[in-house]
């Protein structure tokens, strides 16, 4: 019987790599929740691509600002020390390397570190790609979360990605609710085992050959 | 005495023509500037290609825009959002034009455009289909994609705070892209929630510059996207 870690603990599990003093960009989803398991002693200062450096959590009813949203359109609160900044500032940290880690969520994710989370690139659908190709290209580290298999049981961690790229050879490593998996020039390898999961079942999961840990 | 002070908005958008390209400030609700896309809808230009991140969400502003059937092209990066209804029908009935545009590219094509540079490599959409026909580069090892300047006949954009000469301030996230559309446009109008006198504002605090800006009007108490959402309110 499978138990794995929940979403709570996939974000708490990745807060755990993310060194203290980082400036992160969190993205929609699970990557979200990182933000709520900050390891004692560190303090990760949170970027958002509308230009806001010192992003706090959800404000309470009674001060929410109408001018003070994140990049998913949600409001948030800004933190004592906090910038605002214009859309080229906003990127000129992203595309210039300023920014350590960005977590996002994915569709699919490769052996290679390729990751596709923007288009399945269905006929009619209608492609939106806002920042995750600026980001994929310019953040130091790229930090993929994700169930491990889509609701229908197919393999998110692939081969090669059949779905449009967001960027090519950019990821560093993927935590799911089964593992946690190093992307390496030699594919996929093992980090760590969620609690009750064992190597057989990540591997029969995996659509692409999974090393032992190193 | 340069004063770039307009009565209204109807009278700031008069005119804008049909097939104007016209950057519109905002980042979802944050900075959207209303008012100014509502006169535009009165004042009825049509063939209009628009540059914004998004396309609007209900039936107000960007998206009654749309809806009023005056835009045949989007320029953004995001064009679908939860409340977004009126350009995905628009889209998929092949009455508006979609040109996908990267976030940070967007932004970078538009200040491009305002600080006179034709073209600049960017590392975003290699090895993506948003980057196939494009002209790439090899720098220091590593490839590039050549994208273009961003140019606009109007800029429409929301700030807090602006004196006559056109110098302006904003609040918090709803800055984003209307600081660039400012510089990137041949004529740029202003809608500010508080006009105040020359001098009004610390040189030091002046975020967009007067020289960037053609037209000004005070809106005060601005609506919001949100709130003419949550009250079911559609334009016109």
């Amino acid at each position: 019987m499978t138990t794995g870690w929940t979403r709570e603990e996939i974000a708490a599990r990745t807060a755990q790599d993310i060194p203290n003093s980082s400036y992160v960009n969190l993205g929609i989803g699970i990557p979200e929740l990182v933000a709520k398991f900050v390891p004692e002693g560190r303090e990760f200062i949170y970027h958002t691509e509308n230009g806001l450096l010192g992003m706090g959590p959800p404000p309470g009813d009674d001060e929410r600002d109408l001018d003070l949203m994140n990049a998913g359109k949600k409001y948030v609160t800004a933190v004592p020390g906090a910038a605002y900044f214009h859309h080229a500032d906003s990127f000129s940290m992203i595309r210039g390397g300023h920014l350590d880690v960005c977590v996002l969520g994915t569709m699919q994710v490769a052996a290679n570190g390729d990751i596709a989370n923007w288009s399945t690139g269905a006929p009619g659908a209608i492609p939106a790609v806002g920042g995750a190709m600026d980001l994929v290209q310019g953040v130091k580290q790229i930090f993929v979360v994700t169930q491990h298999t889509t609701k229908t049981g197919e393999p998110k961690l692939v081969e090669r990605c059949s779905y449009p790229l967001t960027g090519a050879g950019v990821v560093s490593r993927v935590y799911s609710n089964l593992a946690v998996i190093d992307i390496t020039p030699d594919g996929f390898r093992l980090v760590e085992l969620a609690p009750g999961v064992s190597f057989d079942e990540v591997k029969g999961k995996t659509g692409a050959p999974v090393l032992p840990p190193a | 005495m340069i004063n770039k002070v307009c009565p209204s908005v109807a009278q700031a958008v008069a005119d804008i023509p049909d097939g104007a390209t016209v950057m519109v400030g905002g980042f979802g609700a944050s900075g959207s500037p209303i008012e100014l896309i509502h006169a535009l809808i009165d004042h009825g230009a049509k063939n209009l290609t628009v540059i914004n991140n998004n396309t609007g969400n209900g039936v107000v502003g960007l998206a009654a825009l749309i809806g009023n059937g005056q835009v045949s092209k989007m320029v953004c990066s995001f064009p679908r959002s939860s409340q977004s209804k009126v350009f995905p029908e628009f889209y998929k009935e092949g009455k508006i034009e979609l040109d996908l545009v990267p976030q940070g590219t967007l932004a970078e094509r538009i200040r491009a455009a305002g600080a006179g540079i034709p073209a600049f490599y960017t590392p975003t959409t290699v090895q993506t289909v948003l980057a196939e026909g494009k002209e790439q580069r090899e720098f220091d090892g590593r490839t590039y994609v050549l994208e273009r300047w961003l140019k606009a006949d109007y800029a429409l954009i929301k700030c807090a705070t602006a004196d006559p000469l056109g110098n302006l301030t904003f609040n918090k996230t709803a800055r984003n892209f209307s600081p660039l559309m400012c510089m990137a446009a041949k004529t740029t109008i202003a809608q500010a929630g508080r006009l105040v006198e020359r001098g009004g504002i610390d040189p030091e605090h002046v975020v967009t510059p007067g020289i960037f800006v053609n037209r000004v009007i005070e809106v005060t108490e601005p609506v919001h996207e949100d709130t003419l959402i949550a009250e079911g309110r559609c334009y016109p």
